[in-house]
């Protein structure tokens, strides 16, 4: 059938968490209180980032954006542009390009931006496999497979630089090698789709908006290294990413793409999804190997990697989606494109999720190398109610904590570590200086509590101290050996801690200590909060609870 | 969700999972998306046909956050308090949910309807402060939003 107009409305868990749903059925229901069902058709697409309020509504052919739609707005955009033709010029996305009519096709990303990872994000519907191989879908999986061989593959991954965008920051290529020339007939493929550091919501928004991107990769994962089995590892907290995976996989099924015999070669791979549930440690990629395995997601000694003894303890790849999203660009354009971009240790692109007091929130691409100076002051529009900027932790609490003297240091892998942090998985908090410290580190201190997995003591007890220290510097009853035994605690943990969540747990910690000296006395010796935030009251005893 | 445990139920979602290696997770995964919770009869039977140890069925159960082993209300609340929704007022939409619901943290309101917990960060960091009651995840949280939310829930 040929519709006259497309609307597209962004449908992602951030969006929907604002109604998006919503205004999508209002506007099925007023197009066809409009007479208008045969001439205008509704679809789903995926956030365009940073760069659009949430949620959008595009007119197509009109390339005329409104942002953000509520549903109060549906019935005028239905009777005044589908009807009538002419545009809500109120309701448009006024945004950065300076108030004017906001028409643009396909909408210009922001000025610093780079979109290799979310090119389809925002512009195709994903539960369309159509849309996506409109736009050089599966052609990179086709190339692979009747031009290259395997080895070839893995060399022009190697040779692009890619790096893994979990936050590890592991060249993808060596981990592919090591896992080809690994013994054994079978091996997996495994896409690590749990993100579960706070402040990091980029796969979602990959998966959510351009599925299809990531199980192409993962069936050229599978070519590369002699798999014919993939498994993603979706945490619980993202429905609709599962349910965008499950259709993108049986509509990749259908056409040829997943399963016997892909496009009429003698390879085969299927991808199976595997649900979390709720737990942040299994993000951690032998934590996850051990939750595949139906087991309680507790990490394993490493060695073996999972490239030697992986999912049951076969040779294994685990890739992170954004990781994955960068392969079919890299097969199509080539490894030196891919190393035009970014910095020459750390090329292409990294998703950026910018979260806390910042003005615009949401994610936005940009090559390697920029700085954080450019990430929260111009595409983050600086600190919400013109407050200064306290500190920025990258990566989740897992990762760096940057203070404003280190606004100027550029982003990459192996810049950051230079400076006591980490870049990780591309979360960027902004905390403003109305804000605690003690109240901020307790924070990260309780998080790392919760998930802990309790396999080591380390991490079990120390963490608990800690934030039993914490709450008492917090409640006005701290002491200034607190500080030291906080110090002494954070260093034996990360010294002594099982796996990498409780060597990196103390971090921000340390980093505080140490950045924010004077915050953490003036709590200890006058017994007082300068920001106001902790209650510097000690806790009242328990009442005892009567069970009826 | 008061649905009777009827064993021929879990004997099917036992068979979707026949030709798996290790379909634990996945088995009690289904189990609670059709009752709500794990009840403790229930991992018994699942260790005995699955030929595992019940402490190991029990051990992964209690391990992850959205297996529940008590029962719970009919809607689940988790509000994030993780730091993205922190520093924009979480510890505030916690409050204001135990003050409307009559309940605090990891308890269930009296009629059965909901459950209060506390979870890590659910992803939706831009649009914090977020919860998710059951699937639905609702973003840029205020007092009123909430007793909106709430009203939807219990009629």
């Amino acid at each position: 059938m040929f519709y006259r107009a497309h609307v597209l409305v962004e449908m992602t868990s951030s969006s929907v968490a604002l109604g998006a749903a919503q205004v999508k059925e209002q506007l099925e229901r007023e197009i066809a209180r409009a007479g208008l069902g045969n001439e205008v058709k509704v679809l789903e697409t995926g956030s365009f980032g940073a760069a659009l309020p949430s949620p959008f509504v595009v007119v197509y052919p009109d390339n005329v954006i409104y942002a953000p739609v509520s549903v109060r707005d549906v019935r005028r955009i239905v009777e005044e542009h589908l009807l009538k033709g002419r545009v809500v010029r109120e309701l448009l996305f006024a945004g950065e390009r300076g108030g004017g009519v906001a028409t643009f096709i396909p909408p210009s990303p922001l000025k610093k931006e780079k979109r290799v990872v979310l090119r389809n994000s925002g512009l195709i519907d994903p539960l369309n496999i159509e849309e996506y191989i409109a736009r050089d879908g599966y052609l990179a999986l086709a190339k692979v497979l009747t031009e290259m061989t395997p080895e070839e593959v893995i060399e022009v991954v190697k040779r692009s630089g890619l790096q893994g965008r979990g936050g590890a920051g592991f060249p993808t290529g060596l981990k592919w090698e090591f896992t080809r020339k690994a013994e054994g007939e079978e091996k997996y493929i495994v896409c690590n789709a749990d993100e579960g550091e706070p402040g990091t919501f980029k796969d979602r928004l990959i998966l959510e908006g351009d599925p299809h991107s990531v199980l192409e990769a993962m069936a050229i994962a599978g070519y590369a290294v002699g798999a014919n089995q993939g498994y993603i590892y979706v945490r619980a907290e993202y429905p609709q990413s599962i349910r965008h995976l499950e259709v993108a996989i049986a509509q990749a099924k259908e056409r040829g793409l997943l399963g016997e015999r892909i496009l009429g070669t003698s390879f085969s791979f299927d991808v199976k999804i595997r649900r979390g549930a709720g737990a942040y440690v299994c993000g951690e990629e032998t934590a996850l190997l051990e939750s595949i395995e139906g087991k309680r997601g507790e990490p394993r000694v490493k060695p073996p990697y999972p490239p030697q003894k992986g999912l049951w303890g076969k040779p294994t790849v685990i890739n992170n989606v954004e990781t994955l999203a960068n392969i079919p660009p890299i097969i199509l354009n080539g490894p030196d494109w891919f190393r035009s971009i970014g910095t020459p240790t750390c090329p292409g692109t990294k998703v950026f999720t910018l979260t806390g007091n910042v003005n615009n929130l949401g994610l936005v691409e940009v090559p390697m190398g920029i700085t954080l100076r450019e990430l929260v002051f111009e595409i983050g529009g600086g600190i919400r109610g013109g407050h200064g900027l306290k500190l920025v932790q990258t990566g989740g609490p897992s990762g760096g904590t940057m203070t404003p003297d280190l606004l100027d240091v550029p982003m990459a892998f192996d810049t950051l570590p230079r400076y006591n942090s980490a870049l990780g998985s591309g979360a960027l908090t902004v905390i403003d200086d109305t804000h605690c410290i003690v109240d901020i580190v307790k924070n990260f201190a309780e998080f790392f509590l919760h998930e802990s997995c309790g396999k080591c003591t380390p991490c079990r007890v120390g963490g608990k101290r800690i934030v039993d220290i914490l709450e008492r510097i917090s409640a006005g009853a701290g002491s200034p050996e607190d500080l030291e035994k906080l110090r002494y605690l954070g260093q034996h943990m990360k010294a002594t801690a099982f796996c990498g969540l409780g060597q990196a747990a103390p971090n921000p910690l340390l980093r505080c200590l140490e950045f924010f000296r004077e915050e953490f006395e003036v709590h200890v010796r006058e017994k007082c909060c300068p920001q106001g935030v902790c209650t510097m009251r000690p806790k009242p005893q328990p009442k005892k609870t009567v069970r009826v | 969700m008061n649905t009777p445990f009827v064993y021929q139920d879990i004997e099917e979602i036992l068979s979707r999972y026949e030709k798996e290696e290790t379909p634990l997770l996945c088995i009690l995964e289904d189990i609670q998306e059709k009752w709500g919770y794990l009840p403790r009869d229930v991992l018994g039977y699942v260790a005995r046909r699955l030929g595992i140890p019940s402490s190991t069925v029990y051990g992964v159960a209690t391990f992850y956050a959205f297996l529940e082993v008590r029962p719970v209300g009919k809607y689940v609340i988790r509000v994030c308090k993780s730091t993205p929704c922190h520093v924009r007022g979480a510890t505030d939409v916690l409050e204001a949910l135990k003050r409307e619901l009559g309940i605090r943290e990891g308890e269930t309101t009296k009629d059965g309807k909901f459950t209060l917990e506390v979870t890590s960060c659910l992803g939706v960091c831009g649009v914090a402060p977020a919860m998710m009651v059951n699937d639905v995840t609702y973003g840029n949280l205020t007092e009123e939003r909430i007793r909106e939310i709430l009203a939807l829930y219990r009629e």
